[in-house]
């Protein structure tokens, strides 16, 4: 059975069909990539997917559980994290506390315990601290495990946000344009920091602009355009369909 | 956070000690019991807006809860005053709780109208029932009891006030630098990227909103007892907007910008007395000098100036 099935899902906005009636499935410890021109609903479908907002009709089946319109904060619960286009550091937190906050459902989080700083309370903080040092270090952050968030440049805080998705040990991450905004070798990088999320067994779902990264690494490909499912596929199944070409590069008159 | 967050801590308590020991009269000590009384409801006050950067313009009304709990119960129904001020914490929390889910679906400006209402309400209630509040003329306060003895000389006040104030720092400090903290520091940060997290912001702004509550209710209560006399003045709207001006002068999001605001705002109408009748010019003028030139507050300012983080 799929790890995610979504079924004739739609979203309307006022007059605006963000997303029309789409329909596709994912299997567990794949890279998924969604693609479409600007505007075409890819960050809306995730929205949608991970509970930011909440359809106008249709089904999204995780694990054969219906969770469309539940809040973002109960899917962290069964497994799904996800980063952001626009990026959604907490800057007024250092580093190693935003990844912190990823494991916020793992932790004790009585206020009363805390209050008293309880030996136990403490222990599981430094723990913690330690574990998500350890995925600062897996996504390539080193350098910037003592640092505050604000005093960061961009590239570094994308990751950011992709140790503090890892932090929730997550069944599904969906990645939102990790390349947006970062130079070549940066991009190299993150192509290969998605590649050892996805072989540490957490199925990856990616919207992602540059197409040599997507054919690069997705397994199979979902092609929007106006809201509506073009085209879904292997790389060379997309990459061939004359309907995905007519989209980008437009059709002879 | 990191460990020198608690050096302040013992610089706190040094002063504490010492205080009683410099202060020429009663006049100071006085003074410094209260300032001490408004740092421990402004601490409360700050982890609400500072660092879960959530807002109540009405936080003045709880404290009137707690001071009018603790003058009417043992007033006219005989109740001992430790019960009548955890009733009155009881009661405070209950009506946090209930009012805060409705009123954290709003977001700004509404947020703070919602707050501001809930004061002038609150402040309206105990002005006009005066059969049990005595209504604008307020009433007396019996005095507090511990442990077999009454709390009568500022002294004593003192001692009681100190303790209070280095728990609330330590408890404050442990709970910003803890699970329930950061959480409440990432909704602040980004709700969105809390909420995916995990965190359920709307239990978390509730929580937050009880616990500075029920800060300002049991503070109201002990002010009620050390003054010996309570009046609707205590829940106003000017209390409340001086208790959140004690925040953001102080510094938002800053344990020890809490206590360097209770401690300015409430000795400054004091020093500014004898300019007879312009002590409210020169107030105000204070007041946005100090937004214009330190908009963070003083404290946040000041150690990122001297290069000291937190």
């Amino acid at each position: 059975m799929a790890l995610l099935e979504v079924k004739q899902l739609s979203i309307q906005f006022g007059g605006v069909k963000a997303v029309q009636n789409v329909s596709f499935s994912i299997d567990a410890g794949i890279v998924y990539a969604v693609i479409g021109p600007n505007g075409a609903g890819k960050t809306t479908l995730f929205n949608l997917i991970t509970g930011v907002y909440t359809p106008t009709s249709g089904t999204i089946l995780l694990d054969g559980e219906a969770i469309q319109g539940k809040a973002p904060n109960e899917l962290a619960r069964r497994g799904v994290a996800r980063t952001f286009q626009n990026l959604q550091i907490c800057m007024n937190m250092s580093a190693i506390e935003n990844v912190m906050v990823g494991a916020h459902l793992r932790l004790d989080r009585n206020p009363l315990k805390a209050a008293l700083r309880l030996p136990s309370i403490t222990r599981r903080d430094a723990e913690l601290r330690t574990e998500s040092a350890e995925l600062m270090r897996f996504v390539g952050l080193e350098q910037y495990i003592d640092a505050r968030a604000d005093s960061m440049p961009y590239g570094a805080l994308k990751r950011l946000e992709i140790a503090r998705a890892l932090a929730l040990k997550p069944r599904i991450i969906f990645l939102d344009e990790p390349a947006a905004g970062l130079n070549p070798k940066e991009t190299i990088e993150v192509d290969a920091l998605v590649r050892k999320v996805a072989d540490s067994g957490v199925t990856v779902v990616l919207v992602e602009h540059d197409m040599k990264m997507v054919m690069n690494l997705s397994d199979r490909i979902l092609v929007l355009d106006y809201g509506k499912k073009l085209a879904e596929g292997s790389g060379e199944e997309v990459r061939t369909n004359p309907d995905v070409i007519a989209a980008y590069l437009g059709t002879h008159a | 956070m990191k460990k020198s967050a608690y050096l302040g801590l013992y610089v706190v308590i040094a002063i504490l000690l010492i205080l009683p020991f410099v202060l020429p009269n009663s006049f100071y000590m006085d003074l410094a019991i209260r300032m001490a009384i408004n740092a421990i409801i402004v601490l409360g006050l700050n982890l609400l807006i500072g660092f879960a950067g959530q807002i109540s313009m009405g936080h003045a009304g709880f404290l009137g809860i707690g001071a009018y709990a603790s003058a009417v119960l043992p007033t006219h129904f005989g109740w001992h005053p430790l019960l009548a001020m955890g009733a009155g914490v009881v009661v405070t929390g209950l009506l946090a709780a209930v009012l805060a889910r409705p009123i954290f679906k709003l977001k700004g400006h509404y947020l703070a109208m919602a707050t501001l209402g809930l004061g002038i309400i609150i402040n309206i209630i105990l002005r006009n029932e005066a059969a049990l509040t005595g209504g604008p003329d307020g009433m007396p306060v019996p005095a507090l009891g511990l442990l077999g003895f009454d709390l009568t000389n500022d002294k004593q006040w003192y001692w009681v006030v100190a303790l209070l104030l280095s728990v609330s720092v330590w408890a404050s400090l442990n709970l910003i630098d803890s699970p329930f903290g950061r959480a409440l520091r990432a909704l602040h940060g980004s709700e969105v990227a809390s909420q995916v997290a995990g965190v359920d912001v709307v239990r978390y702004k509730v929580a937050i909103f009880v616990i500075s509550a029920v800060f300002a209710s049991l503070m109201g209560s002990v002010t009620a007892h050390y003054v010996g006399f309570v009046t609707p003045n205590f829940a106003d709207f000017f209390h409340s907007i001086e208790l959140v001006t004690m925040v953001v002068i102080g510094g938002m999001a800053s344990v020890y910008g809490s206590l360097v605001g209770a401690v300015l705002l409430t000795a400054l109408p004091q020093a500014l007395s004898s300019l007879e009748g312009w002590e409210t010019v020169a107030f105000g003028a204070i007041l946005m000098a100090c937004m214009i030139f330190m908009p963070r507050g003083l404290v946040p300012t000041l150690a990122a100036k001297f290069g000291k983080g937190n």
